[in-house]
């Protein structure tokens, strides 16, 4: 019909999941743990996967996707190979933080919450990473990077980058 | 244990059933504790808190639309820390949303803009930071506006509750939050059914039905072109409400004259073609009853309802009857058989119907809806937009000369007005299968069993002999119970089933009046009732116009004239 959902990509290989299905279809409550066995196997939760996971646990896609966007803990995106985490606390909002994030939205030309078109890092904000006399500062992967400038961020970015 | 409890609710002492909520209990004693979220149609939520009240001896203050009341609890719903809290929840809600009263779909009919009144919020002492969403309008039907969403979630449970089809949800969190179909899609992609039932519950401009009165004006100033309108069953006892009649009287002739007055050239009437539904579908049951075909047979008035199949039930499809909806065959029939009555260029003809439902939107641009050789119905009006267009041109419906229908296709039985009520499709049908199968008069024209609003009605029909079994489902949730019980073999033997997309029928469908009173559908459903019993036919095989346009134009029903104008040939026929 004209107004249906638009077809499945075919790029996600949805077979992956059955051995999942077989584990939770007959299980009460399986929604979360089925999402997060979905997101071990594809790094994060693209539709198709979503729309397939409702299909077989016989639940509403609306109330999938409630779910996913509502825990921290899943991602509608795939995931950069490096995730940075920008630090929007106190001290580094004080010490220009904003612009930190500004130098690396330009660089990346991303948003937060969402990864570079070449998969290489996803921008995250956090409200306070927890070493405030470091500010402003990111952290990259497990690194931090501290009392940085916005003219630094390119050098930071580029040892990271293949 | 006692069934019932007394409490006391600002210094008056009230008894009520265990289990009522505080805000129930305050209704009887006409205290109207405002409410957001809470809605008499869906299940608690307790989600705004604009129904706070105070109960002696509980620190916070309760939720009286969520909470039962209990024996001995002394309630003040009028306090002055109340009244603040209720404030300071309205002022934040405000403080997020457009200030667009002047131009907004349902400012004077807004729950919002009430309350704010109410409450008397002269000025908003926050900020708004929240970013701009852009509207969900790619659908023919209804249009979202996500800025004006105050995230009651009334939405969210009709369509879950009483629709079955979920297409809403919360999403994200905290300021984030919001209500929206799944992955931020459009209605169009979202299998929603276009009931429309979500504009009706909300209770702002969030979700409000799609506006096409400019273009039925532009059709009528326009003196190349003849509009030709028709009016659903549904419309005459709900139309009314807009101009303060009360819930269910029925406005027939003066709708008649104000549509004259809008300047409508031809003012015609649904209620003809559902009597040929009727003829068409009586016809087809009986003969898939003899044939033992696609068994049960389900009615195909309701476009919500084919939506939902199609989309929910695709292997099923085939059950539902090949006829199309009331609307449609008068749209086939206006362009080709009442063109040529009148000697009208159908070319110059545009059809324009005034509907209950928002569905029929959809409907009507469905590719195979073209029978005439043109689009067979231009444009579709729900009940509420005409009674915009009404108040537009400064008529006052109560002042209007009464009319009757014009000639033709005017005339509409009792079996026709009842289209609009849960079972009224149903009784219609067997007042028509009874006389056809027996020969014999119709004496008790009521079958009681299939009227009211229980969500699932079923009846055994003697027909002299033939025993039919029949079923009659309002409401998607219910259509899903009836479609499951045919996925398992039909345990139930029911043989015709009739289904209404929206619940009580099209007395309350997603295009009509939005009201307050609890017990409208009763209301309405009466008041088509009332009508069928003041009619001068009452059975559709007694309307002179149809067995007229038999005689000269169709041939016989179920021929090949009719089918190829009244009945549907998109998936299986
Ligand atoms: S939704 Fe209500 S409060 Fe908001 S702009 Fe419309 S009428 Fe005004
Ligand atoms: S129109 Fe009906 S099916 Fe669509 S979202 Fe609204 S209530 Fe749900
Ligand atoms: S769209 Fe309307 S009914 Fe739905 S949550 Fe928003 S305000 Fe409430
Ligand atoms: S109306 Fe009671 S919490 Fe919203």
């Amino acid at each position: 019909m004209s107004h249906n959902a638009p077809s499945p990509c075919k790029c996600v290989d949805l077979a992956k999941l059955e051995p999942v299905f077989q584990q939770y279809r007959k299980k009460t409550g399986a929604l979360i743990p089925v999402l997060q066995a979905a997101q071990d196997i594809y790094g994060y939760l693209p539709i198709e996967v979503m729309e397939s996971i409702a299909e077989n646990l016989n639940v509403p896609v609306s109330q999938v996707y409630g779910v996913v966007t509502f825990y921290a803990q899943f991602h509608l995106e795939p995931r950069g190979k490096h995730i940075i985490r920008s630090c929007q606390g106190t001290a580094c909002h004080v010490r220009g933080a904003s612009r930190i994030l500004g130098a690396l939205k330009e660089n990346l030309n991303v948003e937060p919450g969402h990864t570079t078109a070449d998969l290489q890092f996803t921008l995250e904000t956090v409200a306070c990473i927890g070493c405030c006399s470091l500010a402003p500062v990111i952290m990259v992967g497990e690194n931090a990077h501290a009392r940085l400038k916005p003219s630094g961020i390119a050098k930071i970015l580029d040892g990271y980058r293949d | 244990m006692s069934d019932n409890v007394t409490l006391t609710i600002d210094g008056q002492s009230v008894t009520v059933p265990a289990g009522v909520t505080i805000w129930g209990a305050a209704r009887k004693l006409s205290i109207n504790i405002p409410i957001l979220c809470h809605h008499f149609d869906v299940k608690p939520y307790a989600g705004c808190r604009v129904c706070v009240v105070e109960v002696q001896g509980m620190r916070a203050m309760a939720a009286a639309c969520a909470c039962p009341v209990s024996e001995g609890m002394v309630v003040k719903t009028n306090t002055p820390k109340v009244r603040e809290a209720r404030r300071l929840v309205v002022e934040l809600l405000l403080a997020s949303h457009p200030q667009d009263c002047l131009t907004c779909d349902r400012s004077q009919n807004c729950e919002l803009q009430a309350l704010a009144s109410d409450l008397g919020i002269k000025e908003v002492r926050f900020k708004n930071t929240k970013p701009q969403l852009p509207l969900d309008a790619n659908n023919p039907s209804l249009v979202r506006d996500p800025n004006k969403c105050v995230l009651c979630g009334r939405c969210v449970r009709v369509c879950t509750e009483k629709q079955s089809a979920s297409v809403y949800t919360f999403a994200n969190r905290g300021y984030q939050s919001i209500v929206t179909p799944a992955f931020g899609r459009g209605l169009e992609n979202a299998k929603c059914t276009f009931c429309g039932q979500c504009s009706v519950i909300c209770p702002t401009g969030s979700i409000v039905v799609k506006d096409d009165t400019e273009k039925v004006m532009e059709a009528i100033n326009d003196p190349d072109k003849v509009v030709v309108v028709q009016t659903a069953p549904a419309v005459r006892v709900a139309l009314g409400e807009l101009f303060g009649a009360q819930t269910g009287a029925i406005v027939t002739p003066k709708m008649v004259g104000a549509l004259k007055l809008l300047g409508f050239d031809r003012v015609l009437d649904t209620n003809f073609t559902a009597d040929l539904t009727i003829w068409e579908e009586a016809t087809e049951f009986l003969e898939r009853l003899t044939k033992n075909r696609d068994m049960p047979m389900i009615t195909s008035c309701s476009p919500g309802w084919i939506n939902f199949l199609e989309m929910y039930y695709p292997a099923l499809v085939k059950h539902h009857s090949s006829c199309k909806s009331p609307q449609q065959m008068f749209g086939a029939l206006a362009k080709t058989f009442y063109a040529q009555k009148e000697k009208l260029d159908p070319a110059k003809i545009v059809s324009v119907s005034i509907m209950p439902c928002t569905a029929k939107k959809f409907e009507a641009k469905r590719p195979e809806m073209r029978a005439s050789g043109f689009q067979d119905v231009d444009y579709v009006l729900s009940t509420r937009e005409l009674g915009k267009l009404i108040k537009s041109a400064g008529i006052c419906l109560n002042d209007v000369q009464p009319q009757n229908y014009d000639p033709i296709m005017g005339i509409g039985s009792g079996a026709g007005t009842i289209f609009g009520n849960t079972g009224g499709v149903m009784e219609a049908a067997l007042r028509f299968a009874y006389e056809a199968v027996t020969k014999e008069t119709l004496s008790q024209l009521e079958f009681n069993a299939v009227r009211g609003l229980n969500g699932l009605k079923e009846a055994e029909v003697d027909l002299k002999g033939t025993k039919i079994k029949v079923a009659v489902a309002h409401g998607l949730a219910n259509a899903r119970k009836v479609m499951e019980a045919i996925k398992d073999g039909n345990p139930h033997k029911w043989n015709f089933i009739e289904v209404m997309a929206c619940p009580g029928g099209c007395i309350s469908g997603g295009g009509q009046p939005i009201s307050h009173d609890m017990n409208y559908r009763t209301k309405r459903t009466e008041g088509l009732y009332a009508d069928d019993r003041n009619l001068k036919y009452r059975k559709s095989q007694d309307n002179p116009e149809v067995k007229a346009i038999y005689a000269e134009f169709l041939g016989e029903p179920g021929g090949h004239k009719a089918h190829e104008l009244l009945h549907s040939h998109s998936v299986h026929h």
